[in-house]
């Protein structure tokens, strides 16, 4: 169980707790903070406030450990190589993943600017899930995808939140919101409202 | 040794030149009159000011006036590593890390020399110590504001790269580690540069000046060869230092990246 109190960024301050095998959708107007709230339960940006796993304080383990079981994906993630498989540590592992988000299995040697805006969004996905994190902070994690793609991604999610993945899961999209959350979470002014589905 | 002393009635010719260089600036129209004319004045006072201040030094031989003349010389390399960036550090960090660097680096390299090889009576010797020291001052001050330059407008650029490596729960080490690489090797390559080309495109400076004063060729080289050691030395520890030091300042104990450590880009 992910335990959020009090925790505060700018103008942001919540608090709540999310389940094991949980998913929160998370709604909100753009700039109302909500990929402010995910990178700070991830320890991405200075924050306050006390982020429990389990019963353990964030701050009592090292962050880089933190958020391998507390992980951010951001709507655009980042590439620091010029291929695509040198992001991955065990890219033969990934394979089945990356073949069921639609990737040819040629994929892997594509240099990253050669990728569309989709491209990155399921490769930043599936790099992410081979971490097998206990919290997954999905910030728009299908905003560039077409429908298959989107529903796709929705029931790999799935999967993970059945396995006992806990998942925030941020969109634009009220009917996205109703079919992934299991719980609906309201932004506005700084706070989170929770929201009945 | 035996050298052609100049008076300063032997500079009116060649100060001609730079005159006709105004006069080319107005025919044409480049309006860059004003600004040769104020760099022309300053090189001319500066320089015979610190030919006063040199005999000065080297009469009095105090290594208080030589550590005083050493320190004014870190403090123009440091504002000059500041004013060469476009996004400098907040703080005091702004001039600390550059001038910090540069003063470890140069003057480690430096005492090196005057105890290993040089070895003047006494070490400090402002002869021997402020001419390395400047010589070394300065490339290390270009290594250091280049890897500085870099490091801050990379991590800028590659933010995205760097937050998508810590969010995946890399170390800040492992993900600033490409743009520290470039940061280096921008900091590293006018050194390289120049050693490479040094004797074919150009004659040293250092060396054409000791050989005006009737110093022999091969000995000149053996000091200019000297002088590039320990250059390559100081630039390599200054832009390690500035750019490792860069590097831990822009990122938090919880592996954060801070980039709200550096002021925005300045124009120009």
């Amino acid at each position: 169980m992910l335990t959020v109190s009090a925790l505060t960024r700018l103008h942001i301050s919540v608090s709540f707790e999310l389940k094991d095998g949980e998913c929160i959708a998370l709604q909100g107007p753009s700039g109302v903070g909500k990929s402010l709230l995910l990178r700070a339960i991830a320890d991405l940006d200075p924050n306050e406030g006390a982020v429990k796993l389990d019963e353990t304080l964030r701050e009592a383990v090292p962050a880089p450990l933190w958020r391998k079981q507390v992980t951010y994906l951001a709507a655009e993630p980042g590439w620091w190589v010029d291929t695509v498989q040198e992001h991955f540590t065990a890219w033969d592992d990934a394979m089945p993943l990356i073949a069921r988000l639609g990737l040819p299995p040629d994929c892997g040697s594509w240099p990253i600017r050669r990728l569309s805006t989709g491209e990155k969004q399921r490769l930043g996905l599936a790099r992410a899930l081979m971490l097998r994190s206990r919290v997954l902070l999905l910030d728009e994690p299908t905003s560039a995808l077409d429908a298959t793609s989107t529903a796709t991604v929705e029931s790999i999610i799935a999967e993970r939140i059945s396995s006992g993945t806990a998942v925030i899961w941020s969109t634009h999209d009220n009917a996205q919101a109703r079919r992934v959350g299991s719980r609906l979470f309201v932004m506005g002014a700084g706070r989170i409202e929770e929201h009945r589905l | 040794m035996s050298y052609i002393q100049l008076a300063y009635s032997d500079l009116l010719l060649p100060a001609l030149l730079v005159v006709m260089d105004g006069v080319l600036s107005l025919v044409l129209q480049l309006k860059l009159e004003r600004q040769l004319a104020i760099a022309a004045v300053r090189m001319v006072v500066q320089l015979v000011l610190v030919g006063y201040v040199l005999t000065f030094l080297f009469a009095a031989v105090s290594p208080f006036w030589t550590a005083l003349a050493a320190f004014i010389m870190v403090i123009f390399a440091s504002r000059e590593i500041v004013v060469r960036q476009r996004r400098p550090l907040l703080g005091i960090w702004t001039y600390g890390l550059g001038a910090g660097c540069t003063l470890l680096a140069a003057g480690t390299v430096t005492v090196f020399s005057l105890l290993t090889q040089l070895h003047p009576e006494p070490w400090y010797h402002p002869r021997y110590a402020l001419p390395l020291l400047g010589m070394i001052l300065g490339n290390t001050m270009t290594g250091v504001s280049l890897g500085l330059d870099v490091l801050t407008n990379g991590l800028v650029r590659e933010r995205a790269a760097a937050e998508s490596y810590l969010a995946l729960g890399g170390t800040r080490y492992q993900a600033l580690l490409p743009v520290i690489r470039d940061a280096l090797r921008s900091g590293f390559m006018p050194t390289i540069n120049g050693m490479a080309a040094i004797g074919l495109v150009s004659l040293p400076g250092m060396m054409t000046g000791q050989i005006l004063a009737g110093v022999e060729p091969v000995d000149a080289v053996k000091y200019q060869l000297l002088i590039m050691f320990l250059i390559a030395g100081g630039t390599g520890l200054g832009t390690l230092a500035a750019v490792i030091g860069g590097g831990r300042l822009l990122t938090d104990h919880r592996h954060r990246l801070r980039l709200d450590r550096i002021a925005s880009e300045t124009p120009g």
